[in-house]
């Protein structure tokens, strides 16, 4: 079976500093694979060459076995590759709703948009989503960290993405709202959406990704299936960058 | 004293907000009567006269064609400082073209020479556009450039010879005596600006309705509707009561003014409305999320500059033809008055703030506190410098009052 996506020897280097030194992951349909390390470990910036933020230095990306450039984040969309950054990317100084359509805002005639149809959506999404939002015409700047991530969730999700990277996103949700972000993850996977789930929290990685990639100073320490490890074993991987004997997936 | 002031604000807040109108706007217009009332009891009832109000609104048609552009540039985090300039080219270019190129008298002059004045400024912004978007040189250092070169530019093409006269019918775009559509078509505008005001408030209730929505209270609309009407018959009113030197014939709305309320409502649309618009404003706020949205920040802010150069090409027209001569002073300044009115209109000079009628009010703002000191006889020089410490203070309240809103 062909992956879904395919990250081959990526290479990405600022100035002096190499952030991703020779990776290959790969991602299959209906997937979820855990991205752990460190801070600085170089997993954002393994994601951010397949969401189109940037170029690598070198290697190849392959979607179902086709080789493809990702030139910007528009051609990731377009591939249907959505992000939910770590930083979240929200423009403050828009209301929910024009974050949740930015760049693809519902609009008839000659690029005027349709106000009433996205509000109209955005609600429905929300609600689908299990995700609260007090008032859907507030700008973000007044919501809380939560009420942001889930702007930022229901945003790369409402496109019908294939393939989903999600960068720490329940780092400032409750406990409840984490719950239902995990249930969320779950139904996505189930539809075929293959999902990219970096985080620190390796109990909370674990009930959710069937395999786990560690990074360690822009290096892939190993891969390895959640089923064949414990915790002890992943966190020693993510501490002294080393495999387990006979776990490698 | 503080708190008082919160609490005042929160309760109008409130009650502003029941009745579906803006605070912001109130507050704008709450200064302007207030500025207005007093320049007449300064000037001993000779401010609010038909005359004036129209000479008033002749003149503010410049700034205020432009300044719909200057919103958009500042919220898109940018800076243009050679419209000014850019007039005085774009002029001076015109004039020429219709007495050394064209048949002066010829009946296709008029509109030839206003297309290319509008291409050359579109050029302009595109050339300008292409240098702070794709050479990443700000816009600051692109525009001042552009400012010296235009000038400089303007009074090299004709050795700083003034060109004069221009087309008879391309006078006309200036105002003037004959340039109104009179009384009869002024009152037919009038009419068709009502009706289009209940048009777009009933059509936006029918939306709301198509797709189960909350609707604002009918009174509110209704109210809405009836304040418009007011203002607009009070308006052609008063453009109707300005005679006719010597006769007792109305003039009617002048044709820049026409141009300016229709640039008004188109950009109000694009600004609100658009995508366009919508995108100036994300790349405004934060031009990292916008493009990480998929937004394409180069393309739109060389849309921007692009846009803001055609508003220049319009300007120009309305003063070149309204001063019968293209000279190469003219425009002189006219980027610290187009600032200045977008910025006393709320426009935030750190992007992503601002909206187009705003700046039309800050365009009416300055232009009455102009035209009243004239009417007072205060020297020029005192002029600038009254004008000059009302951009600042204007900035300093809007600071304050963003502050204590975000508290
Ligand atoms: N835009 C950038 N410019 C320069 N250096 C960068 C940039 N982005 C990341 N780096 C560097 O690359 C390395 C990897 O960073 P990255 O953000 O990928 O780490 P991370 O694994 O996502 O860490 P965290 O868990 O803290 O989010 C770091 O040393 C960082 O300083
Ligand atoms: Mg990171």
């Amino acid at each position: 079976m062909t992956a879904l996506v395919e990250l081959r020897n990526i290479v990405k280097t600022f100035g002096g500093v190499h952030a991703v030194e020779n990776v290959s992951i790969d991602l299959a349909a209906g997937e979820v694979l855990g991205l752990l390390g460190h801070n600085g470990a170089g997993k954002s910036t393994l994601v951010k060459i397949l969401s189109g933020v940037f170029p690598a230095d070198s290697g190849d990306i392959l979607i179902k076995g086709q080789s493809v450039t990702i030139r910007s984040t528009r051609d990731a969309k377009a591939l249907g590759i959505e992000t939910i950054y770590q930083t979240l990317a929200l423009s403050e100084n828009l209301d929910c709703v024009a974050n949740l359509f930015l760049g693809r805002e519902i609009a008839g005639w000659h690029g005027f948009m349709n106000d009433e149809a996205m509000e109209k959506k955005a609600d429905a999404t929300l609600n689908r989503l299990r995700l609260r939002l007090p008032l859907l015409s507030k700008l973000v700047s007044s919501l809380s960290g939560g009420q942001r991530q889930a702007v930022a969730i229901a945003r790369a999700i409402q496109f019908n993405a294939r393939v989903l990277i999600m960068d720490e996103p329940t780092a400032a949700l409750g406990p409840e709202e984490t719950q239902n972000v995990a249930t969320l993850i779950a139904e996505l996977s189930n539809q075929g959406i293959g999902i990219i789930l970096i985080s620190h929290d390796i109990h909370d990685i674990f009930g959710l990704a069937s395999r786990l990639v560690v990074m360690k100073n822009g290096r892939l320490v190993g891969t390895v299936n959640t089923g064949d490890v414990t915790k002890d074993e992943v966190l020693a991987m993510i501490i002294a960058g080393k495999v387990p004997e006979a776990r490698q997936a | 004293m503080n708190f008082l002031a919160v609490k005042f604000r929160s309760v109008s807040d409130r009650i502003a907000r029941a009745a579906g109108l803006d605070v912001r706007l109130l507050g704008m217009l709450f200064m302007m009567a207030v500025i207005w009332l007093t320049l007449d009891v300064l000037t001993g009832g000779l401010f609010i006269t038909p005359r004036n109000i129209f000479n008033l609104s002749l003149q503010v048609s410049v700034v205020g064609i432009m300044t719909c552009g200057m919103v958009l540039v500042i919220v898109s985090r940018h800076i243009d400082l050679s419209v000014g300039s850019q007039i005085g080219f774009i002029g001076v270019f015109g004039a020429l073209m219709q007495n050394a190129w064209l048949p002066i008298d010829g009946t296709s002059t008029w509109w030839i020479t206003s297309l290319a004045m509008l291409g050359v400024g579109i050029f302009i912004g595109f050339a300008q556009g292409l240098l702070v978007a794709y050479a990443g040189i700000p816009s600051f250092v692109v525009t001042l450039g552009g400012l010296l070169f235009l000038r400089n530019a303007a009074f090299y093409i004709n050795s700083g010879v003034t060109v004069a006269p221009l087309n008879e019918t391309f006078q006309l775009l200036g105002g003037g005596l004959d340039g109104t559509i009179g009384v009869f078509w002024s009152w037919v505008v009038c009419g068709l600006a009502i009706a289009g005001v209940a048009l777009i408030v009933w059509r936006s209730r029918r939306r709301r309705s198509v797709h189960s929505m909350a609707q604002k209270p009918l009174a509110s609309d209704v109210l809405m509707v009836a304040i418009w009407a007011i203002v607009i018959a009070v308006f052609t009113a008063t453009m109707n009561g300005y005679k006719q030197p010597k006769t007792d014939i109305g003039m009617g709305i002048p044709i820049p003014v026409l141009i300016l309320i229709g640039v008004t409502i188109v950009m109000s649309a694009v600004a609100r409305k658009h995508r366009f618009g919508r995108h100036v404003f994300a790349m405004g706020g934060s031009s990292e999320s916008a493009e990480l949205a998929g937004i394409d920040t180069r393309r739109l802010t060389l849309l921007v500059f692009m846009m803001m150069g055609l508003l220049c090409g319009l300007g120009s027209i309305v003063t070149t033809a309204r001063l019968n001569a293209g000279a190469s002073v003219t425009g002189t300044m006219t980027e610290l008055t187009v600032i200045a009115a977008a910025v006393i209109g709320g426009t935030s000079l750190a992007g992503g703030i601002g909206t187009v009628y705003g700046g039309i009010v800050g365009a009416l703002i300055m232009q009455s506190l102009e035209s009243g000191m004239i009417l007072m006889g205060v020297p020029t020089p005192l002029q600038r410098m009254v004008l000059a410490l009302v951009l600042i203070i204007a900035v300093w309240v809007d600071t304050v009052y963003r502050k204590a809103r975000r508290a």
